[in-house]
């Protein structure tokens, strides 16, 4: 009876503050992540020699990186050139910018699997390089790129945890206090599972409701 | 409108001249010098064995690849491939069609044809629309405007693709053996669409092995082997009556295989 009443009055409306932050925190890395890979996926194939050479150092870099030494750099680095981030937005950088790198990597490989003869046609057609791109490759491109991106923005919820590092204090830094004031840590932070659970179940069903949505007729999925 | 009799110099004079295109990829040698030029309305048909230069003669006419050597006249204006928007503005008056159709898989029927009116002719979509069915009722597919590519046969697909290009208002189509990637009793719908172009008096250079249909249509046979034109001249002639020995062995071999009849 008394951990129940812990529950409803301590550990729930913390966790829901925390829970409010995370999908503030989520949503607009998961957008910017998005945008940011398929441009630098985009470029890595259909760029020019210098694009495709910057976009390459961009993944190595940010692919190659540990994510919380990335978010360090943000966030306690760059006050020494004069920069200063308040923890949401260095938080919200590291996420794009290291989403984005990934998402860059699943975006390259779908626009390769497009068949050479659809850009030949288009070609043909007079289509300039960047209209073919826009209307012909990426409509397919990324359609074959949904299962991995969506992947990563599953791995993105889950790492949005790292923001409490920053002191930007999310549903895991939420939780990380109230557990060292309670010391109740299986409690505090079995409820966290559950929270993270039922917002990467909500993420998985919206992305496989998309991947249905989009299906081209005649391309139907084999059961 | 001219009078009966009389022909007029631009008709006798090339909508396009190719001369002396060479290609070559490392060490081979793909294109040593190939020159066609072609007059309105007039329907050229390419033969000879695979990997003579056929396709990449073809592919080179509009720049999809880039000829190392030889220069290209449009209804006598030079044609400078480097100069990106006149490249472009140039491969909208020279429809392809190819071998393995290429439609775009993730648009309709009528959506493929429109595409390109919209975002290259820049139409606006009604009359966009308008036109592409027009363009399917043409190729016979107007039941099938929302169909995807993918719920098409072989030969629907091509008779599409056809459209395709045709709604771009072309003044000379390639086509890159458009049936050779279908089945036998696929291939009459194409070549009867094709004829109907003939018909209409479009321009045409086409690398086929359909013996009848180019026996029967076309105004010249050009034989390429081994990157250049070996023998050229009118169909009978040249299916009949060879000069070249390989020429003559070819035509044999190829009239044994895909028959007399059409």
């Amino acid at each position: 009876m008394e951990e129940l009443l812990f529950l409803q009055r301590e550990i729930l409306p913390a966790l829901f503050k925390g829970l409010k932050v995370s999908i503030l925190l989520i949503v607009p890395s998961a957008f910017c992540g998005l945008c940011i890979g398929i441009l630098v996926g985009a470029l890595r194939v259909y760029g020019g020699a210098a694009a495709r050479r910057i976009a390459d150092i961009y993944v190595a870099l940010f692919r190659g990186v540990p994510l919380v030494v990335q978010l360090f750099t943000w966030y306690f680095g760059l006050p020494h050139v004069g920069i200063y981030l308040s923890p949401f937005t260095a938080s919200v950088l590291g996420f794009s910018l290291c989403s984005g790198a990934y998402h860059s990597e699943y975006v390259r490989g779908a626009l390769l699997s497009i068949k050479k003869g659809q850009l030949l046609a288009a070609q043909a057609l007079g289509f300039t390089k960047l209209r073919m791109v826009m209307i012909v490759i990426l409509p397919q491109g990324l359609r074959r790129a949904l299962p991995g991106c969506g992947n990563e923005l599953i791995y993105l919820i889950k790492y949005s945890s790292l923001a409490y590092m920053v002191t930007c204090i999310e549903l895991t830094g939420e939780a990380k206090i109230l557990a060292s004031h309670s010391f109740k840590y299986l409690e505090v932070f079995f409820a966290v599972g559950v929270f993270y659970l039922v917002l990467v179940s909500v993420a998985g069903r919206l992305l496989h409701y998309l991947e249905e949505h989009l299906t081209l007729p005649g391309f139907e999925h084999h059961r | 409108m001219e009078s009966a009799g009389f022909v007029s110099i631009s008709e006798m004079e090339p909508i396009l001249r190719v001369e002396n295109v060479r290609k070559r990829y490392g060490k081979r040698e793909i294109l040593k010098g190939v020159s066609l030029s072609i007059r309105r309305g007039e329907l050229k048909v390419l033969i000879g064995p695979s990997g003579g230069g056929k396709s990449t003669f073809l592919q080179c006419i509009n720049y999809l690849v880039t000829p190392d050597e030889g220069d290209i006249w449009l209804e006598g204006r030079h044609i400078d491939h480097t100069h990106k928007r006149e490249l472009y503005r140039y491969r909208q008056q020279v429809g392809m069609i190819f071998q393995d159709f290429n439609l775009f898989d993730h648009l309709s029927a009528v959506q493929n044809i429109e595409v390109s009116l919209i975002h290259v002719k820049r139409m606006d979509r009604k009359p966009a629309r308008e036109r592409a069915m027009a363009e399917l009722e043409r190729v016979g597919l107007r039941g099938h405007a929302d169909h995807y590519p993918a719920q098409l046969s072989g030969g629907q697909k091509q008779r599409v693709s056809i459209a395709r290009a045709l709604a771009m208002d072309p003044k000379v189509m390639l086509l890159d053996e458009p049936t050779s990637a279908l089945d036998p009793e696929l291939i009459g719908e194409v070549l009867s669409v094709i004829k109907d172009l003939v018909a209409n008096g479009m321009t045409m250079i086409m690398a086929t092995h359909q013996i009848g249909f180019s026996r029967a249509l076309a105004d010249e046979i050009v034989f390429m082997e081994d990157g250049r034109i070996l023998e050229r001249g009118p169909p009978l002639k040249i299916l009949s009556d060879a000069k070249c020995e390989r020429t003559r062995e070819f035509c044999s071999k190829i009239t044994e295989l895909y028959g007399e009849a059409d």
